[in-house]
């Protein structure tokens, strides 16, 4: 896609919500991007543009603006049996949007898509940065402390509860996680949409 | 009562700084809330450009040894990450400031290293389409 596009003045600019660079290195390496593909271990992109989950995808203009916001897009159908998202109808947007300059949606309808923050929100973040912090001056105990607390303010937000737990010896893939999907699952399964819907209505 | 060096993460700007920490509630010179946090005392009040929080009415946010941090970031409407035994604090965006900033549609500019450690930031793009994406391994 990358390849198809690059000549019509675009890039792709990926972050990986990783806890080092030893972690993201394999899907970097692999994927031998001629685009920048950064390293994201303090969760600074995914605090300051609200991001939830993985893998969210914003386009962004010429002029730095947000065209199109936080959405969960996949890149192939791999997983597609999992999430039930398909990559195509993205992929076919892009394409008009760098190609012809399309785009579905003006400003208005932009910000009517936005999942704006609660307070509990954004102390999970703050919250997640102090454990960050901690961690990384070896205070395993006090990180611990805070990234639970983190996950109590926040339990939808699968960058702090499943990001959190490589960097805290859990296992994102098994019983920890399961425990978290059930909740969400109950939950109506909060995504960006849902959220940007509850805000209009209040 | 413990005074000392105290850690202060101001949306991730670190400073070091003299502070009290009695019972879990940690207080701030106001030159050590000047170096951490920008905010100045001055006789309209606590001030940082152009707004200024008159302090007559905030009694309870002083003492003799400053300015409870808690209690002004309280009063900001900041969300305070606080561990007083490790003398840290993360003192984050308002929802209200936070809201605001995504609303008006600006892409927020960020700088982040590759795997060789060498910094890329968004802005570096200008005049380019755009599609970020966050991933990970989990």
């Amino acid at each position: 896609m990358y390849e198809e596009l690059k000549d019509f003045g675009f890039t792709v600019i990926t972050v990986a919500l990783d806890r080092s660079a030893e972690d993201a290195r394999p899907y970097i390496e692999k994927a031998k991007p001629q685009h920048p593909s950064l390293i994201d271990s303090e969760h600074r992109v995914a605090h300051l543009y609200g991001m939830i989950n993985i893998s969210t995808v914003v386009w962004i203009d010429e002029e730095g603006s947000i065209v199109r916001p936080n959405a969960i897009e996949y890149g192939s159908d791999i997983f597609k049996e999992f999430h039930g998202l398909e990559s195509a109808p993205h992929l076919n947007a892009l394409r008009a949007w760098v190609k012809e300059g399309k785009l579905t949606d003006g400003p208005e309808q932009v910000r009517a898509k936005l999942m704006l923050p609660s307070a509990d929100e954004q102390l999970a973040r703050a919250e997640f940065a102090l454990a960050w912090h901690l961690h990384q001056a070896g205070k395993t105990e006090a990180a611990e402390r805070h990234f639970e607390r983190a996950g109590e303010l926040s339990p939808f937000d699968w960058t702090i509860r499943r990001g959190s737990m490589p960097i805290r010896g859990m296992n994102p893939m098994g019983p920890d996680f399961f425990e978290i999907y059930k909740e969400w699952e109950a939950a109506g399964k909060p995504t960006y949409l849902t959220r940007a819907v509850e805000n209009q209505r209040t | 009562m413990r005074r000392g060096s105290f850690t202060i993460l101001d949306n991730g700007a670190e400073s070091q700084v003299d502070a009290v920490v009695r019972q879990d509630t940690v207080w701030l010179s106001f030159n050590a809330l000047k170096t951490a946090l920008g905010w100045e005392r001055k006789p309209e009040g606590l001030c940082q450009g152009d707004m200024c929080i008159p302090l007559e009415d905030e009694q309870d946010l002083l003492s003799d040894d400053g300015v409870d941090l808690a209690g002004l970031a309280e009063l900001l409407t900041r969300p305070l990450a606080l561990d007083p035994e490790e003398r840290v604090a993360y003192l984050g965006e308002a929802a209200r400031d936070q809201s605001a900033q995504l609303m008006s549609l600006r892409a927020p500019d960020f700088s982040l290293p590759d795997l060789d450690g060498k910094l890329h930031s968004l802005s570096d793009q200008r005049g380019r389409k755009v599609l970020l994406v966050a991933y990970a391994s989990w």
